[in-house]
């Protein structure tokens, strides 16, 4: 699979200057464009429209630090995309919490909400919300693990491990808020309008 | 370098720009007029576009299509409920829009490649030479199908589409040419019929689109039909008359409810006078009543906006600007709401009729090789992905993604010797296909028998910088590439699209003399016009025998004008400018003399 970090020539790291690499993400665009290569031959073209979207792709894996971390996993394990390897489940003490959510939420789709248990659910929503941001926060402060990890090109089987329960974590958090948003209604502070993370 | 002109497909209007010395200029048609009205009148001489094709509106409504952009590249489902508004006839079908036009049926591709041959020529006659390279704008938020069906118009009107691109962000290198937006700007175009929001990073001559959303059922058609509705409801409790199911008395009321809402832009009040056969219909109309009428279909483009802005990570007060572009942002009511929304005036400083097009001319000139420090980073507007087990989608590129584009997905078989396989693609942000787009199936043909899973293909969506999505397929074991079928579920095949282009070229000199024609008989009836009114005016100044030989002319001008012969329509127009010239040098002078007393016009002017 390709090597995001090195179409920006960067090493493997996870800690990096956001405006250097959009620094680096529009000079490689103003090479590889297609627009700047409309008047070039076929094979010419082409050729941009490879490279073009290659640097589009590696510029959104690398530019936000959670996806980052998601694509390096991918790339450490030498899978493609999303798909495939094996997905880790959210830690079990976590399901255990979220039993009586979940069941608040199957009780809500046979039933109007009634203004007590709105609020309980409201709150609910708010506090996983601030988790995952703590997560989130947690994730890419071990990005400094990592590095050091790379640097002195030490053990990092168990730095990827952590990382892929955590993103777990988050991706199940996430999934909740937002059966939480769909049941009930819009809040503008945590409304997630699409399914995606 | 070769030539490349931008044209703005608009709803309502379409115009065509090119850069000159720089400078981003609209093209004018030989009267000065920079906007051609996006409608087309199937005659029985022919098709005409434009100014003509308004006229026909109210007098031909069955046969005069506008507003044809809402159609593109959809289905007949997709239009049904807005079918009783049209006075068109769209033929029921399972798949693309037909229009009937008697004993004929087009599709919209084919209305618009009249809208932009006529842009062409326009072109043509302005540099003198052919035209054939252009760039065409889309909104923004215009899926797979739509941009398919724009290209495949352009090609029917004999053009290579170099470039579709977005409207808002060919507005935002309109005015970052000409340095009048930095940093993060948020364009809001509201059109004729589509709304987009596109939010962009403006900086050292990169254009980066954060991400973008709309509906492209929205605009200024949406307004005027409220107030139609409105007025529709006010006839009937006023006279006792239901208009609703006469298609011209609808007409005429659709003009007048856009000629009032556009006043009403300026104007506190406005006076409606609509004249039927029956009465004459007055009432006036105050800017607080139409806007009570569109203010759900106003708040209608902040739930975009507020997505577009999440998608973005923006911010409403990290705005640096707010830019307005269509004809409907001049609404006040428009104005206000996004001023609320993003907490900052907006501005419009470059036309916002022709700012699009002049975008488009921009992009022109940047792929014609004649600007290099500016380049526009565009993204896909909807989510693209396959339809799975059990009618999920899996999602291969998200929405939002700056393209071009690609994503890579592995296929196998699931049954022994199967050597074919069928994906279903979809557009769009929704879980289960059905709720999606469907842009078409692909099936993977000519696999070598293997048993179950052996056969590994590996397919490459890629959505190129148009927007438009390319499939190919290798079967990775052998390396040899798969044959790819696809099937459009909204758009025309490549042997509908190529039968087109000839059909094009048969009815062309046919449509261009209609155009002539119907361009000759207008001037013939205006100087008619004239001269009835210099009858009226100014007969004392003239012999008995004088008038005698204007009438004849007049007549003999008349009777040519049922006629299909414009040479002689032409003739009979200049005999009686003619017969005419004497009696107008006549009351010219007499209009002198009363204005500046007794002097001779002679004399005053310093002729003869």
């Amino acid at each position: 699979m390709d090597d995001y970090f090195e179409v920006f020539g960067l090493s493997r790291k996870l800690q990096l200057d956001e405006e250097e690499l959009r620094r680096r993400f529009y000079a490689l665009s103003r090479r590889h464009h297609p627009d700047f290569h409309q008047q070039a031959g076929e094979r010419e073209q082409a050729a941009a429209l490879a490279s073009s979207a290659l640097v589009n792709r590696a510029y959104r894996a690398l530019r936000d630090p959670i996806a980052r971390v998601e694509y390096l996993i991918a790339l450490e394990e030498g899978r493609d995309g999303k798909e495939g390897g094996t997905k880790p489940r959210p830690p079990m003490d976590l399901l255990e919490e979220m039993l009586e959510v979940q069941e608040a939420l199957e009780e809500i789709k046979r039933s109007e909400l009634d203004r007590a248990a709105r609020e309980r659910l409201c709150a609910e929503r708010q506090r996983l919300v601030a988790r995952r941001l703590a997560t989130e926060r947690e994730i890419r402060d071990r990005g400094a693990d990592w590095d050091a990890a790379v640097e002195a090109n030490g053990e990092r089987a168990s730095l990827l491990r952590w990382f892929k329960e955590a993103l777990a974590t988050r991706a199940y958090l996430t999934t909740v808020i937002d059966d939480l948003s769909d049941a009930l209604g819009k809040d503008p502070d945590t409304h997630v309008s699409h399914r995606r993370d | 370098m070769s030539r490349i002109v931008g044209i703005d497909l608009g709803t309502t209007n379409s115009l065509v720009a090119y850069v000159d010395g720089g400078i981003p200029r609209a093209i004018p048609d030989a009267e000065g007029r920079l906007l051609l009205p996006s409608i087309v009148a199937f005659t029985a001489d022919g098709a005409v576009v434009g100014e003509a094709a308004r006229r026909q509106l109210a007098r031909n409504p069955a046969r005069t299509i506008y507003s044809v952009k809402r159609l593109m590249g959809r289905g007949y489902d997709d239009v049904k409920d807005e079918l009783p508004h049209l006075p068109f006839p769209v033929v029921p079908s399972a798949e693309v829009v037909r229009i009937r036009v008697g004993e004929r049926e087009v599709t919209p591709p084919e209305v618009s490649a009249h809208v932009l041959r006529a842009l062409k020529q326009r072109a043509e006659a302005h540099f003198e030479e052919a035209v054939d390279q252009v760039v065409i704008t889309v909104p923004a938020y215009f899926n797979d199908a739509q941009r398919q069906a724009t290209k495949d118009a352009g090609r029917i009107a004999g053009l290579d589409v170099l470039r579709i691109v977005n409207e808002p962000t060919a507005a935002s290198l309109a005015y970052g040419l000409q340095q009048l937006a930095q940093g993060v700007i948020a364009v809001y175009d509201l059109g004729g019929g589509t709304f987009d929001i596109s939010i962009l990073r403006v900086h050292d001559g990169i254009f980066e689109v954060l991400a973008t959303n709309g509906n492209t059922h929205l605009g200024g058609d949406d307004l005027d039909r409220a107030i139609v509705e409105w007025l529709l409801a006010d006839i009937r409790a006023t006279y006792g008359v239901d208009l609703a199911g006469d298609p011209e008395a609808v007409q005429e009321l659709r003009l007048g409810a856009e000629a009032a809402k556009c006043r009403l832009s300026f104007e506190e009040r406005t006076a409606l006078t609509i004249p039927f056969d029956a009465f004459t219909y007055r009432r006036d109309i105050t800017r607080g009543e139409l806007e009570s009428l569109i203010a759900p279909l106003v708040d209608a483009t902040l739930g975009p906006c507020r997505l577009a802005l999440t998608d973005a990570g923006i911010a409403p007060e990290q705005v640096d600007e707010v830019v307005l572009v269509g004809g409907s942002t001049r609404v006040p009511l428009v104005r206000r709401r996004v001023q609320d929304l993003f907490g900052k005036a907006p501005h419009s400083r470059l036309n916002p009729d022709e700012v699009v097009a002049l975008g488009a001319a921009v992009q022109a000139q940047i792929l014609a090789g004649g600007i290099t420090d500016m380049l526009l980073l565009d993204v896909t507007p909807l989510s693209l992905g396959i339809e799975t087990l059990g009618g999920i989608v899996s999602v291969l590129i998200p929405r939002n993604t700056t393209i071009p584009t690609m994503a890579k997905e592995l296929f196998t078989t699931s049954v022994d010797g199967q050597t074919a396989v069928d994906l279903h693609v979809l557009q769009g942000e929704r879980e289960l296909a059905s709720d999606n787009r469907s842009l078409g199936r692909f099936d993977l043909a000519g696999i070598d028998p293997m048993p179950a899973g052996m056969p590994k293909i590996e397919v490459t969506f890629l959505i190129d910088a148009n927007g438009i999505l390319q499939v190919q397929a290798v079967e990775l074991r052998t390396g040899k590439r798969a044959a790819i079928e696809v099937t459009p579920t909204y758009g025309l095949t490549e042997a509908e699209v190529a039968r087109m282009v000839e059909d094009s070229f048969t009815h062309a000199e046919a449509d261009v003399s209609a155009r002539l024609l119907i361009d000759t008989r207008t001037e013939a009836i205006t100087v008619a016009n004239h001269v009835e009114r210099a009858l009226r005016q100014g007969a004392h100044l003239a012999s008995a025998e004088e008038v005698a030989r204007i009438r004849a002319a007049l007549s003999a001008l008349a009777e040519a004008r049922e006629g299909v012969d414009r040479d002689v329509i032409r003739e009979r127009t200049i005999d009686l400018n003619r017969a005419t010239e004497r009696l107008a040098e006549a009351m010219m002078d007499q209009a002198l003399k009363d204005a500046l007393g007794s002097k001779r016009a002679v004399e005053i002017l310093g002729g003869p």
